[in-house]
């Protein structure tokens, strides 16, 4: 089969993990792509720069929800200069620019993608949402 | 109609002789573009190859070709949509650029603070966006014909939406996200009866079937070549006569004018008031061969030949559990909308395209269309003539195959 459906990305896409509202955050961030319609909300609790929570909800195609799922699980309890990072690293490893990074295994899946041009979106969305949140979303 | 004729019609059409994955391409995506015969191509190469010259200008054997070929195609295409005279038919980029052509050449002058423009839910983006500009910048009211779960108008409240404050009513001939083919005779005959014009977005009409604009004395029709065989970048607004020489040009240019000072200036005659610079000529020219590509074809039967096999792929797909149609229109176009319980439309499109199947996923530039139907996008089959039941097929073993992957 294709492989982009590796089974990861199956498991992720269709039960991703910390699929739920926040209840207490500190930044949150809405993720909208216009191709197709896919929508996000991601929440993260910050607490002296560590990610002590993160969680998302909204709906969207297996890849944009493996790639939502897989990064919940990646960046908690890593620190807001570690989720820069992997923003970066993310956005040009799905994107097929840089090579991949063996240390990032389990996220690594993602990079798939880069052969199916018209789904690099769906892949990025959720690390785009992140940047958005990190950047200008905090809670005043 | 026999599978020779369908497949002599196919053959007319280069890309499929072409593999996509490794296999033979099935195009069900017509309702975005349609696939283009031989002798489009053969047009735009020959055109580029011994007419090239730019139109309305220049005393040389070239420019005079050209511009016989390009003012050939309008008279053609009038004829193939019935308007009384060539010059009612303006050449824009496609049915977008005719609808702001009309927001700005005829409603800017005539829209006042409190004045209203009335659509339908089920409008394309394009024919929703340049109302709504036009109607914030000037204070006016943008009112939205509701629809029902069948995905057809509301027709029941249609009348008292025309109001004395109506000064156009813009209204697609068929829904490129559902298929539903609108009552035209009954929308114009209302709008008429209150002394409002309407334009009729006609962008999946001539693939699905025939127009005549004068016998549907309609005020306003666009369409897009590329919806209809032709070449992309290039459409046709049609207004009526006595409309058009009331309105104010759209664009500033070259060809628009008869006259330029600084302090005055003289426009051209129409239809060449509304073609400012230099258009697109080749595409014209092509797209005039491509009209007498159509009418050399059995079309009425081919399109009835397109309506059987919709059913067949209708009554396929409904055999797959999980399928579910989005809207049932009695009268349609053979464009479907549907989703799959469980798999996201954009996982069954790369599916699909991994057996060579085409299929639209998304929300078809219709966000109030999935918004009613409670959905972010759908898996979208548009069927041309060229469509075979091996391409029906196709799509329902993609569909059984993306089952398999996600359960």
């Amino acid at each position: 089969m294709i492989e982009l459906y590796r089974d990861l990305i199956i498991d992720h896409g269709v039960n991703p993990r910390n699929k739920y509202i926040l209840q207490c955050f500190t930044h949150s961030a809405k993720g909208f792509n216009h191709f197709c319609g896919d929508n996000f909300i991601l929440y993260l609790n910050i607490i002296d720069d560590i990610i002590c929570d993160i969680s998302f909800e909204g709906q969207g195609c297996s890849i944009s929800m493996a790639s939502a799922s897989l990064m919940t699980l990646s960046l908690k309890n890593k620190s807001v200069e570690y989720a820069f990072k992997m923003f970066d690293y993310m956005r040009d490893v799905i994107k097929g620019n840089i090579k991949q990074d063996s240390q990032f295994y389990d996220i690594n899946v993602l990079s798939n993608v880069k052969n199916f041009p018209s789904r690099v979106k769906c892949a990025t969305l959720i690390w785009h949402t992140l940047n958005d949140a990190l950047l200008y979303k905090g809670k005043s | 109609m026999s599978v020779d004729i369908v497949k002599s019609v196919r053959d007319c059409f280069p890309i499929f002789k072409n593999k996509i994955n490794g296999k033979s391409l099935s195009y069900l995506d017509n309702a975005a573009i349609t696939q283009v015969p031989d002798v489009m191509i053969s047009s735009l190469d020959n055109f580029y190859r011994n007419i090239n010259a730019n139109v309305h200008r220049g005393a040389y054997s070239l420019s005079e070709l050209a511009t016989e070929k390009y003012e050939g195609t309008r008279i053609k295409i009038s004829k193939y949509i019935g308007a009384s005279d060539p010059s009612e038919c303006i050449f824009v980029k496609g049915t977008t650029e005719g609808i702001n052509l009309v927001s700005n050449s005829y409603l800017r002058p005539r829209l006042m603070p409190g004045d209203e423009v009335l659509i339908s839910y089920m409008e394309h983006h394009s024919n929703i966006v340049p109302w709504y500009l036009l109607c914030k910048e000037l204070k006016a009211k943008l009112k939205v014909i509701p629809i029902l779960q069948s995905g057809e108008l509301d027709y029941s409240v249609i009348p008292s939406l025309l109001t004395s404050r109506t000064k156009l009513f813009a209204i697609t001939h068929i829904s490129n996200s559902l298929g539903t083919v609108n009552d035209l005779k009954y929308l114009i005959n209302i709008s008429h009866s209150k002394n409002i014009p309407i334009l009729i977005d006609g962008a999946q009409s001539l693939s699905n079937g025939f127009i005549n604009v004068k016998e549907l004395d309609c005020d306003f029709y666009t369409l897009s070549s590329h919806k209809m065989f032709g070449p992309n970048g290039l459409g046709v607004l049609y207004v009526k006569k006595k409309i058009l020489e009331k309105m104010v040009p759209y664009q500033g240019g070259g060809d628009m004018i008869k006259q330029v000072s600084f302090s005055n200036i003289t426009w051209n005659d129409c239809p060449y008031k509304f073609e400012a610079g230099t258009p697109s000529i080749a595409n014209v020219v092509a797209f005039g061969e491509t009209i007498d590509f159509l009418k050399n074809l059995d079309l009425k039967s081919l399109f009835l030949y397109k309506k059987e096999l919709f059913d067949y792929a209708c009554s396929e797909l409904l055999k797959i559990p999980g399928v579910k149609f989005i809207g049932s229109p009695k009268h349609r176009a053979e464009i479907l909308s549907f989703i799959l319980e469980g798999i996201h439309p954009h996982d069954v499109g790369t599916i699909a395209n991994h057996y060579g199947v085409a299929v639209r996923t998304g929300h078809h530039c219709s966000m109030p269309v999935m918004d009613f139907f409670g959905v972010s996008s759908t898996v979208r089959m548009s069927l041309s003539i060229y469509n075979t039941e091996e391409d029906i097929s196709k799509l329902v073993y993609s569909i059984n195959k993306a089952k398999k992957v996600f359960f």
